[in-house]
């Protein structure tokens, strides 16, 4: 099966600015994939490349086998990009928006589909409505519908989810993991990590311009520390037995490592024995964003 | 051609949605250039025997206006939706370079020659113009609609803001169109000014045309053709050349 995304030594600069620096990245047919990183780490850029907004200055890139540059055609008709920027015609309605849009892709009667994606990003009571007199989150919702309307294999969202409330940030992950039960490929970009975490099979994360990691959620995961206790304790004195295994972090609390979830429950026992009461307790898991942290915090 | 007959629908409803402006307010400046410049010059001017200055400025301000929005249709289209961003909703389809560079030409044209046909029909109240050569003014209608339709998408795609924009139109547009013969026969000129006025491609539409409609121009109708017909094929070429390359549009 060919990759939905193959990019191979890409680098792109603006100016004197090396936007992309010697990228390398496959993402296969199905997959749930997230570009993390930091402001300006290049995501859109290479978003771009991969839409043809962008030149490559050297490197292969290819969505669906399709070279992006000599076989455009094809590699556009594979692609749905959802942009970042919240951009609309203000002459057309909704409807006609994605009439059009389906046109420019050599649709002509798509109606039916149309019909279906304004039900599922919940766009029905506005269909008619001109896109000026949308909200923000609205005209996000119909950004999506008109990466949708040739149904493309490959889907990009580039923060789909800012400035966007909870309802349909909740709405749109739904209807983007039915599409990708349905086969189609996702990828997305977010500066929420625990969507990302949730949601996504395999991260890449980028740092100025090059690929700083690139694995499974669950590996990036199993690489941290693991499950860590939190605790205040009333009188503030730890049991003989867990020193040296708990450290008191910023704010005063004891943190300590465990192997297992049961380790509470033995925990909580020895303190009791002490007579030590329990203030507050919090289990940390290990999370995406402290992934995040520290691969962008190495050198 | 799906997409092709997408794209140039949604430029001509561009202009349609807003046709007061686009159409209407045209159509009215030539009106009033009518009545001041023939009421003006009317017992002095006679370019072509037996014909009246009133009956000569009429093809020529329908081919000036022509030319002037079709400029403003390629050009204005393609730097608002720069500004604006929503370009992108075109640079993402598989549109083919052709189709990109034929759907801004043509909805040009198609707008330019609704002002062009309105300017010829609203002066007729004022002074009468023999029936013309359909051909002919076909012909150099819809070269000359061509031609700065497509030097509209060329500076669309160059200008990054409106002021730049702006410049184009008022430093190079209307020099050539004013310049071009529309208010005088270039004969009248200075022979300095006349061999300029002969370097002006919009000289040779407007000669062109009028001689569709007086049977005599300036300069021979089959010249005014092929250099017309040169300058289209030039630009056309230039802005495929431009849109293939991405030149602006894709960084
Ligand atoms: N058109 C452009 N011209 C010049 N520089 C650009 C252009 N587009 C992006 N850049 C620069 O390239 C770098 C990467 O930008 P990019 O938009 O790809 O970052 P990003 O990872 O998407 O960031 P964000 O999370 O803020 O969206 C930045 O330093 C940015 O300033
Ligand atoms: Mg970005």
């Amino acid at each position: 099966m060919v990759p939905a995304i193959s990019v191979k030594s890409l680098s792109k600069r603006y100016g004197s600015l090396q936007a992309l620096d010697g990228v390398d990245l496959q993402v296969e047919q199905g997959e749930f994939f997230a570009l993390l990183g930091p402001n300006g780490a290049g995501k859109t850029t290479l978003i771009s490349v991969l839409a043809g907004l962008a030149r490559p200055d050297a490197g292969e890139v290819r969505v669906m086998g399709h070279d992006v540059v000599r076989d455009y055609r094809a590699a556009r008709r594979a692609l749905g990009v959802v942009p970042q920027e919240l951009v609309f015609d203000p002459f057309f309605t909704v409807r006609e928006t994605l009439r059009i849009q389906s046109g420019y892709f050599g649709l002509r009667n798509n109606d039916a589909w149309v019909d279906e994606i304004i039900d599922r990003l919940d766009l029905r009571a506005k269909a008619n409505a001109n896109m000026r007199a949308l909200s923000g989150g609205m005209k996000r919702r119909v950004l999506v519908a008109q990466a949708l309307v040739h149904k493309p294999p490959v889907i990009i969202l580039d923060e789909p989810t800012a400035g966007v409330d909870v309802e349909l940030r909740q709405g749109l992950w739904e209807f983007v993991g039915s599409l990708n039960a349905e086969g189609h490929t996702i990828v997305l970009t977010t500066h929420y990590l625990e969507e990302a975490e949730t949601l996504c099979g395999r991260v890449a994360m980028l740092k100025q311009g090059r690929v700083v990691a690139l694995d499974t959620t669950r590996n990036l995961l199993a690489d941290l520390s693991g499950l860590q206790l939190s605790m205040r304790l009333e009188p503030d004195r730890l049991p003989v037995q867990f020193e040296g295994r708990a450290r008191r972090d910023a704010d005063g609390a004891w943190v300590m490592a465990l192997g297992r979830h049961a380790e509470i429950a033995d925990v909580a026992v020895a303190l009791r024995a002490e007579g030590v009461e329990l203030k507050d307790l919090r289990v940390l898991e290990p999370d995406l964003e402290e992934a995040f942290v520290r691969i962008m915090g190495r050198r | 051609m799906t997409g092709f007959r997408t794209l140039l629908y949604k430029e001509l409803l561009r202009f349609w949605k807003v046709s007061f402006q686009t159409i209407g307010a045209p159509v009215l400046t030539a009106l009033l250039y009518m009545l001041v410049f023939s009421h003006v010059l009317e017992s002095r001017v006679e370019v072509f025997p037996g014909v009246s200055y009133g009956a000569f400025l009429i093809p020529g301000l329908a081919m000036m206006s022509l030319l002037q929005n079709a400029f403003a249709n390629s050009s204005s289209s393609l730097v608002q939706s720069k500004v604006t961003g929503n370009i992108v909703f075109i640079l993402l389809p598989p549109l083919s370079h052709a189709e990109f560079y034929w759907a801004y030409v043509i909805a040009a044209m198609v707008r330019g020659m609704l002002v062009g046909a309105g300017v010829f029909l609203v002066t007729l109240v004022t002074v009468s113009v023999p029936f013309p050569n359909l051909l002919w003014a076909l012909a150099f209608a819809m070269l000359g609609g061509g031609i700065l339709g497509a030097l509209g998408l060329i500076a669309g795609i160059w200008a990054d803001k409106f002021d730049q924009m702006a410049a184009f139109q008022n430093f190079v547009v209307m020099p050539l169109t004013f310049l071009s013969g529309v208010f005088y026969s270039i004969h009248t000129l200075p022979p300095f000014w006349q061999a300029v006025s002969h370097l002006n491609p919009i000289f040779y539409m407007i000669d062109g045309f009028r001689y569709a409609f007086f049977g005599a121009s300036d300069r021979s109708p089959w010249m005014s053709l092929a250099i017309v017909t040169g300058c289209f094929t030039a630009l056309s070429f230039a802005s495929l050349q431009m849109i293939r390359r991405g030149y602006k549009l894709r960084h």
